[in-house]
């Protein structure tokens, strides 16, 4: 048999050192315990007029730049727009299909439940935080971008124009005032009360008693408690969200579920792989005993006769 | 009397010479090396290096057009994604005559785990330009982990197989140092570190292909499949393999080893073998594309533009290749096998480009080509690639005709 010893061990040493150096693959976010008191955010559409005021107090709350256009200036509704590394969210303003009425939609991270963007980081820099609220992490964050890759609403942005510190941008549901028990500043700012924050559970209750209360005024969905897997912001509304620019496509079960199919294989094929090989190593050299054909191809000890 | 001290450094510069000046003196060296195409390169070159200092001047911002909505483009479109199966030629190549005991292709295994280490160590020169912080690459190595990510066993593997290629490259710089006993510690790690080359790629070849399944509502359908990972894994076999074939040789038409017909007789043979290898594959590969089309049921699909788009690529860029091999080992034309294999590398490029870039977004109103520089960085770092390539063939055993496996009886190794 000549696949000596030594080859063979080293061969299983590093298969083993292979599999175990491969982390198991938790996921923090994903543990379903704790989440019925997780924060989450209702956006009411058929409460917003477009004033802009959560724009403007989210700008203040987290620092962020001056805009070019003001706050108060409503030119901005020509555009769709979409938040940016200035601005983590942003109102538009659609219209109702039937009557040609305006609706405003507020944009922002949907917070979802089982996040996309943290699975795909590979440093863990985003985090589906205990209390709720996803964030993030710039002294990890590599750039990679792979969470903007993955975010199915298109919603992180990145501080392209930094040249050393970009950073991922997006509403972080002003994680230091929550925790400190203080309503996030849009809520807060919002004079029609279209926003309310509180646990999702809580919210989910309340939209589902908004839409059974008033049937004609809002349509029968609540958009955010399936959609990717459920969503920590939902919503309701009194025009159909495919109106709204809501990104079609959006599947019903979460994320991160697609790639944990390939993640799961990786140790198999780490604990298969070195026996096949080492296997048919074994039977090409057998084969070279008998026929003779060893020649002076580097084989581990043999090379050194 | 010359002390130990004297003939150390009397030692010195003549090593230097042979080593790093192909035996000429600095002066000499130089005068040699200023040809009009060197001076080309040398200004492609430069003109990556200069885009470079634009992007740490004033960001990303100004050389790409990356956003929230397409954050990756040509860089990590060509250089990660098509450069990444490209340099696949190591482990085919090393496992095929190791592992398998295909001893015949012995001759090429040098030259394909050197274009797979430089492949793979390009490959990370342009995810370097595109991070954000490039510093902080070893990050998902050492310093923060997000395990549930594919592209945190990217970063692992391709950091490990780095590794591995070099291991396995090293007994080609131990010959050229003449270091002996390296030389032999080395090779008796060929078996191991082969092993391990495989399966760090089998992992992330179709890894590549698994970064994508998160995007499921963003690639379009004809691409988008559960089977992506493996569609990227066996495309990177014949990707490999034709890199094999078409570097192997336009070499051997560049060295001074052409003129010797037992080298040419067998560099051909060996590239008809690796023809008919190729086309299995590609078969192969065909067939489970259509698996994919059938799994997602998009069979209606095909009848859009970009169905027709998702046609060209399956049947311009593979399946005719995979007649043309079979045509060209048939007729034992090897000038067909060669044009062959560069159609094939296109078509690896045009499937990674398709996946990452093209179909990726593709029904978005707002769709921009990529800037100009970063057309500029790719050719510039694939300039570089070549020119790192010829440096290393001119001086290192790397070359059928020119490598020897004792330093005492090599012969003397050839320019390009």
């Amino acid at each position: 048999m000549k696949i000596d010893r030594r080859s063979f061990i080293k061969a299983a040493a590093a298969a083993g050192l292979l599999a175990v150096a491969t982390p198991k693959v938790t996921f923090a976010g994903l543990a379903p315990d704790g989440s019925s008191d997780r924060l989450g955010m209702m956006t009411d559409f058929t409460r917003c007029v477009g004033c802009r005021r959560c724009e403007a107090a989210c700008n203040t709350a987290n620092n962020l730049p001056s805009p070019t256009e003001p706050f108060d200036d409503m030119s901005v509704f020509e555009t769709e727009r979409m938040p940016g590394p200035g601005a983590y969210t942003v109102v538009n303003r659609y219209r109702d299909p039937g009557t040609g009425a305006p609706v405003y939609r507020k944009v922002q991270c949907n917070h979802c439940l089982e996040p996309a963007c943290v699975s795909a980081c590979p440093v863990g820099a985003m985090v589906k935080s205990r209390e709720g609220p996803v964030i993030y992490n710039e002294d990890v964050c590599i750039g990679c971008r792979y969470c903007i890759m993955s975010c199915p609403f298109y919603i992180p942005a990145y501080e392209y124009s930094e040249p050393f510190t970009p950073r991922v941008q997006k509403c972080f549901m002003c994680y230091s005032r929550v925790t400190k028990g203080v309503v996030p500043a849009c809520a807060e700012a919002c004079p029609m009360e279209a926003i309310t924050f509180g646990e999702r559970d809580q919210l989910i209750k309340l939209a589902r008693q908004r839409i059974t209360e008033s049937p004609d005024k809002y349509v029968d969905h609540i958009y955010g408690e399936r959609e990717a897997g459920g969503t920590g912001w939902i919503y309701i509304s009194g025009v159909a969200f495919e109106y709204l620019g809501f990104p079609g496509r959006v599947q019903t079960t979460a994320y991160p579920e697609l790639t944990r199919g390939f993640l799961s294989a990786v140790p198999l094929v780490l604990v298969l792989w070195p026996g096949l090989l080492a296997g048919f190593h074994a039977m090409s050299n057998s084969r070279d005993e008998t026929i003779g054909t060893k020649a002076d191809i580097p084989n581990g000890k043999e090379a050194q006769r | 009397m010359i002390g130990p001290r004297e003939r150390r450094h009397h030692l010195f510069e003549p090593w230097l010479r042979e080593k790093f000046f192909l035996g000429l003196s600095l002066g000499q060296y130089l005068r040699v090396i200023a040809t009009p195409l060197n001076l080309l390169a040398g200004l492609i070159v430069l003109a990556g290096f200069l885009i470079l200092a634009k992007r740490f001047a004033l960001g990303l911002a100004a050389i790409t057009d990356a956003s929230s909505v397409q954050p990756w483009g040509l860089l990590l479109g060509y250089g990660l994604f098509s450069g990444v199966p490209l340099a696949a030629s190591g482990y085919i190549m090393a496992s095929a005559v190791y592992l398998f005991g295909l001893k015949a292709y012995h001759p090429l295994v040098r030259m394909a785990v050197l274009a797979g280490f430089l492949g793979y160590f390009f490959a990370v020169v342009f995810l370097l330009i595109d991070l954000g912080r490039p510093w902080r690459l070893p990050y998902p190595m050492f310093v923060s982990f997000g395990p549930a990510s594919v592209l945190f066993l990217v970063a692992w593997h391709v950091a490990l197989y780095l590794s591995v290629q070099f291991i396995e490259f090293c007994p080609s710089i131990f010959e050229w140092l003449g270091a002996e006993k390296f030389r032999k510690w080395t090779v008796s790690l060929t078996v191991v570190a082969t092993i391990g080359g495989v399966i760090l790629s089998t992992l992330h070849q179709s890894a590549l292909g698994a970064l994508f399944l998160l995007a499921p509502g963003k690639l379009h359908p004809l691409w988008y499949s559960p089977f992506m990972p493996l569609f990227f894994f066996v495309s990177s076999i014949f990707a490999g393999i034709s890199v094999v074939i078409f570097i192997s040789l336009l070499a051997h038409r560049f060295s001074s080893a052409r003129a010797d017909p037992a080298v040419t007789a067998t560099l051909n043979n060996l590239a008809l073998g690796l023809a008919k290898a190729s086309a299995i594959v590609m078969f192969t590969y065909l067939a489970l594309k259509l698996l994919g089309v059938a799994d997602g049921n998009h069979w209606d699909l095909l009848n859009t533009p970009f169905g027709y788009w998702f046609l060209v690529e399956v049947f311009i860029f593979v399946f005719l290749p995979g007649v043309l091999f079979v045509l060209g080992v048939y007729t034992s034309r090897v000038s067909l096998v060669w044009l062959t294999s560069l159609l094939t590398i296109v078509g690896v490029i045009v499937n990674r480009l398709n996946v990452s870039l093209i179909a990726f977004n593709w029904d978005l109103p707002q769709r921009e080509m990529p800037r100009g520089e970063e057309f500029v960085i790719v050719i510039s770092v694939l300039t570089l690639a070549v020119l790192t390539f010829r440096w290393i063939v001119n001086r290192m055993p790397v070359l059928p005709g020119h490598t020897g496996y004792k330093s005492r009886n090599s012969k003397p190794w050839g320019q390009l």
